[in-house]
């Protein structure tokens, strides 16, 4: 049994690197409408720019803040600059466009920042919580810190007027903008806010998997999933599906199939899952009028 | 309104543009079309060995592209993990040379008949998603191909993480060709034919209920379409493409190994396809010859991060042309007509 | 007549004693007066990019041997290309060198699948293929493929002797292995369960892990959950430092083996936690730059200024870059004993006629060794265990096939 809520844990460790990265992606859905599959890879490299400042001696949470700022100004420039243009473009440009960033961003770091894998400090006490067995001190901190991350979210997005914006953006931007909504700076935020919760992501995943420019590459899919399972417009799915995946992922590695098939069935099971209640679990099904 | 995933298809053109594939019906686009085959036919007497190489390479990325397009510019259905069925079209081919004695010639259509009958069966479940979800479908296909190909109980037919090494063909009837020629005009052969057997499909009743299936799925099924059977045969016939391209470049590169098939793999042909221009014949040939040369030319630019280069490269050509050259060629011809 | 039949005489007495000189250039592919070509492709992008340090640090070594001269006064042209460790992208990229570059050899390419793919079309064309940069025992065959030589020790054979120091030491124990789901990790596997023999029910839990999952902290929790008390690991650099560190993190103390290849101190057992490796037993055939046994050794201080001075931007105390040295210098070896018959033929000849080559990188007593028979480079290995501060020796060497 001992083992068995130990994978529970580690699953659910894992499962909050999953949820993070698929509460940015969900993020920029909920504002775009569209998928960036370079969230990882900025994710990572905000990490790496949160490590060059410490390695050159600020402190901790002045690199953190300083991070989660310079990421947010990061997203936000590349909707401007970027993603701006293609607003009258085929769905799919969209999709070759964030591909294209996935790439810079991750060759950029392998060159800047080398390949070798780079330990990053966590902030968080390592005085065990619950007995390090189990959760360590800062599994319990990062898995703290998404769910506060999601607690903003959803205050922001259900109490504040520029989440009402926000939402109104992604609903219908045409109508949006004729009640005066600045849909462009709208959508700027929504990109700001989800590099700002990759670089937050990143930088509590990487003390756990090490910081190099791979970190995050086997993570997409999972992530993605994630938000899927969990309802792609549900901040809450997002978190809840990937915690779900990730003790999925274990507890199917470890006693069902074995590690050499585990990603093959994981994935089939989530697809599966999705055949059945296509707009996972806690999201909205949308009737579509012919 | 329905998100754009709902249905990728609908603003894959941009409006007004005909849908329809246009036949070449004027004498001076055959002509045109003589000349490129000919000037095909004669790329191995010119070039050295190693541009025969990278040019049949070519072809085989375009018909893997000619198959992508089918399922996703003409049909609307996204697919985020080609390389899947590029693999197994290449793994079929290897093992029915390897382990079963299978000439060549024919081993690539019995992994295009493999490949269609596995996208079929991948299709019928696959009907129940749309965009998003499709692509997740795809995309997990896609990782975990791989994965699977190194299972250790397969490993006797698919020679697990050490691959399957294939013999090259020797031209036939002691024709006085290297074998890198032959290879080149056996490839070009198949390449024609799949190009003419795409462009019959898509002009005839299939290749309009396809379309017409992107544009208004609701539509389509109140004319008389039977949609559940049309997307799966979609997927099928794009499969079998794909994977008659890998049998083809499992043979040219005389190698099949778990690695050469990764989502990266998946994630070029879409930006191939892309780039070439979605719902476009032709796009797929421009398609192939951007995926093939622009990573060498990217290294050539800066050998530190010649994936940025890659990526700056793709970023503004979706500026300059998000319907890819295929759609810009189209446009230029639409300002000049 | 006489002076006209002398005059003749003269001329060509001196035309046959000029030509000995003149045979005796003999020029391969890629050779001139001036340059000698020599190519790789190297996994500079994709999974294996922590790799392309081997390509730069070659590239920087032979910048510095042109410096001082080059070789017989001839310089090296290098040419390396990235492959994204991708098959096919390597086939295309050595069809390149070859057909296009006509390089005089190739070597140091890394990585078992793209290795594999141009085995057969570099044999068939008689091409040089040195120094292979892994150590799959395919590429020790000279009867079938005797254009291709391997470097790194075979891993199935380090694997033999980590079965047998586990037979010798603790007969009686419980082996649990995590492995890498390629060809490395099953290599060693293999090699492991053939060092067992009889003996291989001793194992009782195997893992595997993808080169792409996040963490391996699920597969260590099982293995643990099996009551192994010998955990024997075949993974790489980032892998290894998760496992070294949730192995001691969830208090489980089995006797642990590593994977040569991964046990770089900077690399890996600083972010794993130095306290946490203490006892880790492994095999090893080169220096590591950090370790404390090597502080005063002239080798480092050489390591040090060639590194400050070709490749200041690098981090000098990662280990990767010894054994990128360490071939560089054995290639550079092989070909200024060529001399000036700088031919493929010969160039093979030397590099599998090296006898008891010594550098100041490898291990006192670690000689490199090659036959026509036998391609196999190193043929000992010394045994290590972490204590600390380094990998300290145990015993003599080992031997290796």
């Amino acid at each position: 049994m001992d083992a068995f809520s130990q994978q529970v844990f580690a699953g659910i460790a894992t499962g909050s690197i999953y949820a993070s990265v698929a509460l940015a992606l969900v993020m920029i859905y909920q504002t775009t409408h569209h998928v960036n599959f370079a969230q990882g890879e900025m994710a990572m490299f905000s990490t790496f720019i949160a490590w060059t400042m410490i390695q050159a001696g600020l402190p901790y949470w002045w690199a953190f803040a300083a991070t989660v700022a310079i990421s947010f100004v990061l997203g936000a420039a590349i909707e401007l600059l970027i993603m701006r243009r293609l607003k009258n473009s085929p769905v799919l440009a969209w999709v070759v466009v964030s591909i294209g960033l996935l790439v810079v961003f991750h060759s950029l770091a392998g060159w800047i920042f080398d390949y070798n894998i780079k330990s990053f400090p966590s902030p968080f006490p390592s005085v065990a919580g619950f007995g390090v067995t189990y959760l360590s001190a800062h599994d319990l901190g990062a898995i703290g810190v998404t769910f506060v991350m999601l607690a903003l979210l959803f205050v922001f997005f259900r109490f504040t007027p520029l989440g009402l914006a926000m939402r109104a953006c992604a609903q219908n931007p045409v109508s949006s903008r004729l009640v005066g909504i600045r849909v462009g700076w709208i959508l700027a935020l929504g990109w700001g806010l989800a590099g700002a919760l990759g670089a937050i992501g990143g930088m509590m995943v990487a003390p756990v998997v090490y910081l190099d420019p791979h970190m995050m590459s086997g993570v997409l899919i999972y992530a993605f999933a994630a938000a899927l399972l969990g309802g792609i417009d549900s901040p809450l799915g997002a978190v809840l599906g990937g915690f779900i995946v990730g003790v999925l992922e274990n507890l199917i590695g470890t006693y069902a199939i074995g590690t050499e098939l585990k990603l093959s069935v994981a994935l089939v099971l989530i697809v599966a899952v999705l055949t059945v209640r296509p707009s996972g679990l806690l999201g909205k099904v949308h009737v579509v009028r012919v | 309104m329905a998100s754009d995933y709902e249905s990728v298809a609908a603003v894959i053109l941009p409006a007004g543009s005909s849908v329809a594939a246009k036949a070449p019906s004027s004498l001076r686009s055959r002509a045109a079309l003589a000349a490129l085959l000919i000037a095909a036919c004669a790329l191995p007497f010119v070039l050295q060995n190693y541009h025969i190489f990278q040019a049949t390479m070519v072809l085989v990325y375009a018909v893997a592209l000619l198959g992508l397009n089918l399922l996703t510019g003409y049909n609307g259905q996204i697919s985020l993990g080609h390389g899947a069925f590029y693999a197994i079209g290449a793994y079929a081919a290897a093992i029915l040379m390897d382990r079963f004695g299978v000439p060549y010639w024919l081993s690539v259509p019995a992994a295009g008949a493999c490949c269609l009958a596995v996208g079929f069966l991948f299709g019928l479940p696959a009907l129940k998603l749309e965009g998003l979800y499709l692509a997740l479908a795809t995309f997990a296909l896609g990782m975990a191909l791989p994965q699977l190909l190194k299972y250790k109980h397969l490993e006797a037919w698919t020679g697990g993480v050490g691959g399957l090494v294939l013999t090259k063909p020797e031209a036939p009837f002691a024709l006085p060709l290297d074998p890198d020629q032959w290879l080149y005009l056996f490839v070009l052969a198949v390449t024609v034919l799949m190009f003419v057997v795409a462009r019959n499909l898509l002009h005839g009743s299939v290749g309009r209920a396809m379309i017409a299936i992107r544009d208004q799925a609701m539509a389509a099924e109140t004319m008389g379409i039977n949609n559940a059977l049309c997307k799966s045969l979609t997927f099928g016939v794009s499969a079998m493409y794909t994977g008659v391209a890998g049998a083809l470049g499992a043979i040219v590169v005389q190698f099949v190994a778990p690695e050469s098939f990764t989502i990266f793999l998946s994630i070029t042909l879409l930006v191939g396809v892309v780039v070439g221009g979605l719902a476009s014949i032709p796009g797929a040939l421009y398609g192939a010859v951007f995926i093939q040369f622009i990573p060498n030319i990217a290294e050539k630019i800066s050998k530190a991060a010649p994936w940025a280069i890659y990526g700056v490269i793709l970023i503004a050509l979706m500026f300059v042309m998000p319907t890819g050259v295929a759609g810009a060629i189209r446009a230029v011809r639409a300002r000049f007509a | 007549m006489t002076k006209i039949w002398k005059a003749f005489v003269v001329v060509v007495c001196a035309t046959v004693l000029a030509m000995p000189a003149q045979a005796q250039k003999k020029y391969g592919p890629g050779v001139s007066d001036t340059e000698i070509k020599i190519g790789q492709t190297m996994a500079y992008s994709g999974p294996a990019s922590s790799y392309g340090a081997l390509g730069k640090v070659q590239a920087a070594y032979f910048k510095m041997i042109n410096e001082q001269g080059g070789i017989n006064g001839r310089k090296i042209n290098f040419i390396s290309l990235d492959d994204a460790f991708s098959p096919p992208k390597t086939v295309e990229g050595v069809r390149r060198l070859i057909e296009q570059e006509n390089v005089l050899a190739l070597f140091g390419m890394i990585g078992t699948a793209s290795n594999a793919a141009v085995h057969r079309y570099v044999n068939s064309k008689k091409i040089p293929h040195l120094f292979i940069t892994s150590g799959a025992t395919k590429w020790n065959d000279p009867k079938d493929f005797p254009w291709t030589l391997p470097f790194y020790p075979s891993y199935h054979s380090e694997a033999v002797i980590y079965a047998k120091h586990i037979l010798a030491t603790k007969p009686g124990a419980k082996i649990a292995v995590l492995f890498q789901n390629d060809d490395y990790g099953k290599d060693y596997l293999k090699g492991f369960k053939e060092g067992l023999g009889a003996k291989a029910n001793m194992i009782v839990a195997e893992a595997s892990y993808e080169l792409s999952d996040p963490t391996v902290d699920s597969q260590i929790i099982s293995l643990k959950a099996s009551g192994a008390d010998v955990l024997v690991q075949f993974i790489l650099n980032k892998a290894a430092a998760q496992a070294i560190r949730k192995v001691h993190d969830l208090g489980w103390r089995p006797t642990r083996y590593l994977s040569s290849t991964s046990t770089s101190i900077a690399a890996v057992l600083k972010p794993a936690g130095i306290d946490k490796a203490v006892g880790i037993y492994s095999l090893a055939w080169y220096k590591d730059p950090v370790a404390k046994q090597w502080e005063n050794d002239p080798w480092l201080k050489e390591h040090q200024a060639f590194m400050k001075k070709y490749l200041p931007q690098d981090d000098a105390t990662q280990s990767t870059y010894v054994p990128g040295v360490l071939i560089a210098q054995t290639m550079v070896q092989v070909l200024k004993a060529c001399g000036d018959e700088l031919t493929r033929e010969n160039v093979l000849k030397q590099a599998t006629t090296l006898k008891d080559l010594q550098f100041p990188g490898l291990l006192p007593g670690i000689k490199l060794n090659t036959s026509p028979a036998d391609y196999a480079m190193l043929h000992a290995l010394q045994m290590v265990q972490f204590d600390g501060t380094q990998w300290a020796r145990q015993g003599e060497l080992m031997s290796v096939k």
